[in-house]
This record gives C-alpha cells, sequence and structure tokens, in this order.
C-alpha cells in the first residue's frame, strides 16, 4: 500500500453536508479520501463524491494563467497587467455610470473569507450593494 | 437548519418534502434512514416522484407539481380542526395564531385533494401522524424554494412546525439542506444585496456606520438594497449594469433561462470571471483570473446546520494561480491606492487590505458580526462551531429558538394558495421538474473532471414516465427533444415508473443537456429565487 507523505483534515467542496475529508497526498497528489470516524457532521461516511470526485484537483484544464481578451481571444497576461486592468476598468465604469453600474457575484463554492472580502470590495471601495450569490439557484 | 444533523436520528417523524436527500444530500439521507429502520421513527414524505426515500416511508404524498401551499394549508386545517394543534405552545410562544385559523378555514382535506390530488384521508393521516409525534422535523430543499412561490411554501412548512410546538427541542424543527457546499456560508457573509455579514441590513444606519469606520473607507455603503442575479442579468440587457466580477460560479449553466444570460454575458461592457476553469462563463469574459481549489486554500465553509468548519490548505499553488484570497486583497490594494488619490476626502485613511493569513480575515469578520463574535480559526479546530457563539466562551449553538425565537414570538403566516406560473396546457402537455443527482454536481465543473464519476453517469438522460413514453413511441436510449417557450434541448430518453404521468424530469449538470434552457425567468417576488420545478414543455422523437 501506499504510504501517505501527509494526511490533511479538510472540508468537503460539494454539497451543504459538510463532511470532513482526509485528503492522503503523495507526492502532492491527492490519491486516496477517507473521514475520521469523530466527524462531526458525518461520522465518518462520505457519499460518492467526497470519496471519489477529486481528480478535477489535478486537471490538466485547470487554469494557471491569468487571461486578458485581446483582439476579440482570451491570451495569457502578467498578474500586474490583468488586476491593474480590472482595477482600472472598475473605477472608469463607476465614474462614468455611477457605483450601481456594477455586480458582484460571491460565490457558493468559496470560502467565507473570500467571499468576506469581495463584498467588502463591493460594498466599502465600490460603493454599491449589487452583491448576491447564486445560492437561490 | 434551525437543528443539527446529530439530533436526526432523535425525531420520531420526518417529514421531508422537496429533497431528493438520497441524491443531493447523501450523508444526511443516512441519518434520515437510520431514525426510520434503527429508531423506528415515521417518514411523511411529500414528493410527486417516487425517489429513493420512498422506500422508507410510511405516508408517500405525492401533490401535482406547484401545489404545496395547499397540502400544508389543508394539513393544517385538519391539525386545528381535530384539535391536534399545541395550544400551550401557541400562547406562550408564538402570535397571529388567529389569522392563520382564518386563513385556512376552507381548506379542508376534500379541498385539498381536488387541488393536489392527494387523497384526503392521506392529509388527515399525514396531518395526525406529523402532529401527534413527540418530536417531529421538517426538511426541505430546492424543491420547495425553487418556486414562483418559494417563501409561502416555506412559511407553510413553519406554521406546521409553531401549530404542533416543534421547535427548540432535539429531533424537532424547520431544517433546510443547502446544496452548495458554502451557501450558508455565502449568505452569511453578506453575499446577499440587502445584508451585510451576519444578515445586518444595509438600511440599518447603525450597521453601515458601524463597517464605514472599521472599513476605513472613503466610498459610503448605500442604504438601498442592491440587485439580485436575476436583477442584474436583467439589468445588463436593459443597460444599467455594465460591468461584473463573477467569482467562482457559472451562471451560464446555472442561472434559468440560459439563453437570456448568454445574451447579457455576451452583451456587457466588462466582464471579469475568477475561477479555476474555464467555464462557459469565463469564456465571455474580459479578464480571467485563475484562483485555487478547495485543496489549495486556507479559510472556513459554513455546512448546512451553521457549523463553521476549517478548510486546510493540502498542496502547493499550481503555476501561475495565485489563492483567491490574495487575489482579491490585491485588487482591494489597487482600488483603495486609485480611490485615495483621487479623494476630496484626503483626510480619512483607507484600510490598507493586508491580512497576514485567512485567520486575520475572519478575525474582522468576527469583530463585526455579533452572532460569530466568538468563533476564531484556533477554536475551530478540530470540530468547528455551530453560529450563533456570541463569545469566545461559548460552545455554540446545535438547536436554534430553544427557549425564544429570533424575533421574541413565532408569528404564524396566513397564506393563500396561488397556482404557478406555468402549468401545463395543450401545446406544452408536459411539467418539466428538474433538479440534481448523486455522481455530479451543479454545472459539472469539478464531478465531470472526476473521471470514476463521469465513468458511472457520463451523459445527461431525460427521463419520462413508462406509460407516456410508450403512448408516444419513445423508447429508452431513443433521442428526444424537450422544448419550451424559451428553449430547447435534446438527450437519450429514460423511461420509468418513478415519474408520474406528464412529468419530465432533467438533472442541471450537463452543458450539452441543458435543462436551464428551459426553465422560465418566473421568480419567487420575496427570496427572488427561479421556479426550476414546474415548466410546462412538450417532447418529441428525432
Ligand atoms: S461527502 Fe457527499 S454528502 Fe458529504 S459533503 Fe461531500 S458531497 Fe456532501
Amino acid at each position: 500500500m501506499i504510504k501517505p507523505d501527509r494526511i490533511v483534515a479538510t472540508t468537503c467542496p460539494y454539497c451543504g453536508v459538510g463532511c470532513t475529508l482526509n485528503l492522503h497526498i503523495k507526492e502532492n497528489v491527492v490519491y486516496r479520501v477517507t473521514s475520521p470516524f469523530d466527524a462531526p457532521a458525518n461520522h465518518g461516511n462520505l457519499c460518492v463524491k467526497g470519496r471519489f470526485g477529486y481528480d478535477f484537483i489535478h486537471s490538466k484544464d485547470r487554469l494557471t494563467k491569468p487571461l486578458m481578451r485581446k483582439d476579440g481571444e482570451l491570451a495569457p497576461a502578467k498578474w500586474d497587467g490583468a488586476l491593474g486592468h480590472v482595477a482600472e476598468r472598475l473605477l472608469e465604469i463607476r465614474d462614468k455610470y455611477g457605483p450601481d453600474s456594477i455586480g458582484f457575484l460571491l460565490s457558493a463554492k468559496c470560502t467565507n473569507e473570500e467571499n468576506y472580502l469581495l463584498q467588502k470590495v463591493a460594498r466599502g471601495l465600490i460603493g454599491t450593494n449589487n452583491v448576491d450569490h447564486c445560492a437561490r439557484l | 437548519m434551525t437543528n443539527s444533523i446529530a439530533d436526526i436520528h432523535l425525531a420520531e417523524v420526518l417529514l421531508v418534502t422537496g429533497s431528493n436527500t438520497t441524491e443531493a444530500h447523501p450523508v444526511i439521507s443516512l441519518e434520515m434512514k437510520k431514525a426510520v429502520r434503527q429508531r423506528g421513527a415515521k417518514l411523511i414524505l411529500i414528493d410527486p416522484r417516487e425517489i429513493e426515500l420512498a422506500d422508507f416511508a410510511t405516508l408517500h404524498l405525492r401533490p401535482r407539481s406547484g401545489t404545496d401551499v395547499a397540502l400544508l394549508n389543508s394539513m393544517a386545517h385538519v391539525i386545528i380542526g381535530r384539535g391536534w394543534a399545541k395550544e400551550e405552545f401557541i400562547a406562550a410562544r408564538t402570535e397571529n395564531f388567529d389569522a392563520l385559523r382564518e386563513a385556512v378555514k376552507e381548506s379542508t382535506p376534500q379541498w385539498g385533494e381536488d387541488v393536489t390530488g392527494v387523497p384526503a384521508e392521506m392529509i388527515e393521516e399525514a396531518a395526525q401522524v406529523y402532529s401527534q409525534a413527540g418530536s417531529a422535523a421538517i426538511f426541505w430543499a430546492m424543491g420547495i424554494t425553487q418556486s414562483s412561490h418559494g417563501v409561502d411554501n416555506v412559511q407553510a412548512l413553519a406554521n406546521l412546525a409553531l401549530l404542533t410546538g416543534n421547535f427548540g427541542k432535539p429531533g424537532s424543527g424547520v431544517n433546510p439542506l443547502r446544496g452548495q457546499n458554502n451557501v450558508q456560508g455565502a449568505c452569511d457573509m453578506g453575499g446577499l444585496p440587502n445584508v451585510l455579514t451576519g444578515y445586518q441590513q444595509v438600511a440599518d444606519e447603525n450597521a453601515r456606520a458601524k463597517f464605514e469606520n472599521a472599513w476605513q473607507t472613503s466610498v459610503k455603503i448605500p442604504s438601498k438594497p442592491g440587485l439580485t442575479v436575476t436583477e442584474m442579468m436583467n439589468g445588463v440587457l436593459d443597460g444599467r449594469i455594465k460591468a461584473l466580477y463573477i467569482l467562482g460560479e457559472n451562471p451560464m449553466l446555472s442561472d434559468p433561462n440560459t439563453n437570456h444570460v448568454k445574451e447579457a454575458l455576451e452583451k456587457i461592457e466588462f466582464l471579469v470571471a475568477q475561477d479555476i476553469f474555464l467555464n462557459e462563463t469565463a469564456q465571455l469574459a474580459h479578464v480571467v483570473l485563475p484562483g485555487v481549489s478547495f485543496a489549495e486554500k486556507e479559510g472556513t465553509f459554513t455546512n448546512t446546520e451553521r457549523r463553521v468548519q476549517l478548510v486546510r490548505a493540502a498542496l502547493p499553488v499550481r503555476g501561475d494561480a495565485r489563492r483567491d484570497l490574495d487575489i482579491i486583497c490585491d485588487l482591494g490594494q489597487r482600488l483603495s491606492r486609485a480611490d485615495a488619490k483621487n479623494s476630496s476626502d484626503a483626510i480619512r485613511p483607507v484600510s490598507d487590505w493586508n491580512y497576514a493569513d485567512a485567520a486575520a480575515v475572519w478575525d474582522e469578520i468576527a469583530a463585526l458580526t455579533p452572532s460569530l463574535a466568538g468563533i476564531s480559526h484556533e477554536r475551530l479546530d478540530p470540530r468547528g462551531i455551530q453560529w450563533p457563539c456570541p463569545a469566545a466562551d461559548h460552545p455554540g449553538t446545535p438547536i436554534l429558538h430553544k427557549e425564544k425565537f429570533t424575533r421574541g414570538l413565532g408569528k404564524f403566516t396566513p397564506l393563500v394558495f396561488r397556482e404557478p406560473m406555468e402549468n401545463p396546457d395543450s401545446e406544452y402537455p408536459f411539467t418539466l421538474n428538474t433538479g440534481r443527482i448523486l455522481q455530479h454536481w451543479h454545472g459539472g465543473t469539478m464531478s465531470r473532471r472526476s473521471e470514476g464519476l463521469d465513468w458511472v453517469v457520463p451523459e445527461g438522460e431525460i427521463q419520462i414516465n413508462d406509460a407516456d413514453g410508450e403512448r408516444l413511441g419513445i423508447a429508452s436510449g431513443e433521442m428526444i427533444r424537450v422544448a419550451s417557450r424559451r428553449g430547447e434541448a435534446t438527450g437519450k430518453a429514460r423511461l420509468t415508473d418513478k415519474l408520474p404521468r406528464g412529468m419530465v424530469f432533467m438533472n442541471f449538470h450537463f452543458a450539452e443537456v441543458p435543462a436551464n434552457a428551459l426553465t422560465g425567468d418566473a421568480v419567487d417576488p420575496v427570496a427572488k429565487i427561479p421556479e426550476y420545478k414546474v415548466s410546462a414543455v412538450k417532447i418529441e422523437r428525432i
């Protein structure tokens, strides 16, 4: 049997039950998922998604570079250029059409901390309450 | 959920409606089965489909789609009429009972049968079983909320729990099963147009002032609630919305009326997508920012029982991607620098958007949010904490509303039954129902890239009732076209006796068989949730 380099306890990325996952890792690849029997939400039970649905982490389709649209096509870009452009365009649009011309969709898949900070950007820096996410969906 | 996953097995009666729990919340369904099989609990299932839980049900009520309020009002009528309501609880802890009694006066079981198709005796029996239990817990999911009167449905369920005193004790309560892993958290964090963290209203001047002071930014938080997702998409089309920033979502696949969303996202002046894949939405963006998966980040998710739990980085970041938190902080820094430069109010310092780590961001959230004030990342190791948790020595709250309701007294809501926005007719004679299946997730971005899951279920099927299939000369495996007033989708038919006649069922995990090309824009007037569970469609062989 493969011996893991490390086992990291975390929370399932799929549904709202919030099962505890133990990710077994060898050479920076997740190769097995288990759950501890004293896990608060799931007592060691997992469904097929939590136990076997982890290949996407290592998918070759994962984005690894920022992209910017040039002549109609998305092309690789540098972080400074991409984020600089985002900040510039958002401020331009805010100044031209007002803060409520910009909307932010938060994510039911992202962490609390990320969601909090993005609504802080929307409300505290842009000045709009156009903040929602796809929970109703 | 008002209650916890750990006390499901203590319920004497479970009422499950609008939730295909074994497919959408599998591990919670295990607790339900345990309650039934090991502890003799009775399960009342309300669902038009013969889902797996039907095998465990004492009573299976199969109402016509979209008639939930009629059925639940009718149950309330029986409970009051037979004297099964818990009068002491109603007197001590609730208000507006007379209004409810008045509203359901005419909702006899016979009327209920006429509207919903569920036999009157079954409605009476369900009312009896639910109200006579020492503890009874209600569970629901999108089948209740994804309706043009979803808020009414939820209130009708709450009425039943109030009538029978099923609040504040183990194995009881009203328990929405949240879909996505952090839907609960996204709402708690102010990911809604009308509230800041912990549901502090943007309309409340004191709340706004508190955040403005803490954030030290130069703009003011508006007092008027903003737009919802559906309204934002409409806003793009009518020119009010010029830019959208979309974090980790794929509205192209998950929003209703896909064609409409596509039109909006193609038209918009500036679209930013922050995601781990180039999904259908990101493909239309002007700038795509590569974030990381849950396995490469630190932070917290909040589950359906309000338990805040740790997410731990297990792997290094790949390539040039960046942690989502770092991306947002970097953007925050850029915006606040630009803002400080332009601001006429130069005395006011802007916050620096430098956080040591996710734990430091959490500390800011806790400081601004009374219901989370006692939670820190340190305390979450290893079991998490259920909010409200107002102080550092508070153990968290597994059961809400123990001595009193958040608002003081529990309020009955009188409700009038309304038909769904679109019922089947002669041109579109079938009712389309949509939902999840066990092996896949949402738009499929993650699950379809997991070999095993995609191997078990590689394509989206269109389910129809056996007899309907026979009548139309359609066999399992044949290609069929489903069309609504808004669009169409084609896919393989699957005949099944689990659906009632006249129903078509599709999952929304496959872009090639897009269920949401068919669904409508009708939304609940309060919650603005789209009506995914009732659309009129027609089907034909191709
Ligand atoms: S393992 Fe299954 S039931 Fe548990 S959180 Fe993940 S998806 Fe939900």
